[in-house]
């Protein structure tokens, strides 16, 4: 046991780790980083050259169309929202039901300017 | 709109990755320096055979990081550099240089004092290592140069727990005969 310890202390001490020198840590340290900038650059060419395939058309319209989408039915409820919390207040108003509907149709149209309007950039 | 963000969370991304591989190459470069040159026996081809291991580690890096699951990747680095090894001898047709002849330049590359004391020892122990089989050879200098445990030797080795554990207990066992027929010889 005492002779296998031994073994082994000797085997430490022969196998000790080596230093680098310190021009091999340099001369990686400034490979890595031209490596680095080469991925960068390969990554925006490619998303370039990807851009001007028309098969990747479709995905990068989606995004934009989706957003658009979402946003009109947003809007869309807002109005509508708006528009009804006004109900009694025109039915009380009203004279007949076509006053109503006439009242109604000037309220969506009002609620509706608003919302474009906040939605606008500002100038 | 879409695209930019998709790239600026890419390009973040990779600067993450580069990041953590800088991490990973300044915690151990030395590892695999010294792995590389009780390999080959040589600073020159340590050094390339150091960089051939850094460059291929990060190409496969992403991966590597991923199919880790959080577990050390000295093991994956040591893997790269005993492949790049195993081709090194031949693509070169050759054995190792540190044979025999050469435990003198390995000795070379220990400068402490103490250590100077016991050159002879040490080479004496060199030249025993380099007789062992190529996997009990490795398996030393994994756990006595790199101080890897068990479990890092075996995914180095693409071994299991056990099997690394008998195989380091024999390669010592060899090596202790065999430094045993050597002092024996020289009484």
């Amino acid at each position: 046991m005492s002779q296998s310890f031994d073994i082994e202390a000797r085997l430490r001490a022969a196998l000790a780790p080596i230093e680098p020198p310190a021009e091999l840590a340099a001369r990686m340290e400034a490979r890595l980083g031209t490596l680095v900038e080469l991925a960068a650059d390969e990554l925006e060419a490619w998303e370039l050259s990807a851009m001007r395939d028309p098969r990747n058309w479709p995905r990068a319209a989606v995004g934009p169309a989706a957003a658009v989408v979402v946003g009109a039915g947003a809007g869309v409820g807002l109005v509508v929202l708006r528009t009804r919390r006004r109900r009694h207040k025109r039915r009380a108003q009203s004279h007949g039901a076509f006053d109503l509907a006439e009242r109604t149709l000037r309220d969506v149209a009002r609620e509706a300017m608003r919302v474009f309007d906040d939605a606008a950039p500002k100038r | 709109m879409a695209t930019d963000a998709g790239r600026t969370d890419e390009g973040a991304a990779k600067a993450r990755l580069d990041d953590q591989f800088s991490a990973l190459y300044r915690a151990h470069l030395r590892d695999v320096y010294s792995y590389s040159y009780y390999r080959v026996g040589n600073h020159h081809d340590a050094e390339d055979l150091t960089e051939q291991t850094f460059l291929q580690a990060y190409r496969h890096f992403e991966r590597a990081q991923r199919e880790s699951e959080g577990r050390p990747l000295r093991p994956w680095l040591i893997r790269i550099a005993h492949n790049l090894a195993a081709n090194y001898y031949r693509d070169r047709s050759r054995r190792p240089q540190t044979a025999i002849d050469d435990a003198d330049t390995l000795v070379a590359a220990h400068t402490t004092e103490a250590l100077v004391e016991d050159r002879d020892d040490l080479k004496r122990i060199l030249e025993c290592v380099q007789r062992l089989p190529d996997d009990r050879r490795e398996a030393l200098i994994m756990r006595f140069a790199l101080g890897m445990d068990n479990r890092e030797i075996a995914r180095a080795l693409g071994r299991t727990d056990g099997a690394t554990k008998v195989l380091l207990h024999r390669a010592i066992r060899q090596l202790e005969e065999l430094v045993k027929a050597v002092e024996a010889g020289e009484a």
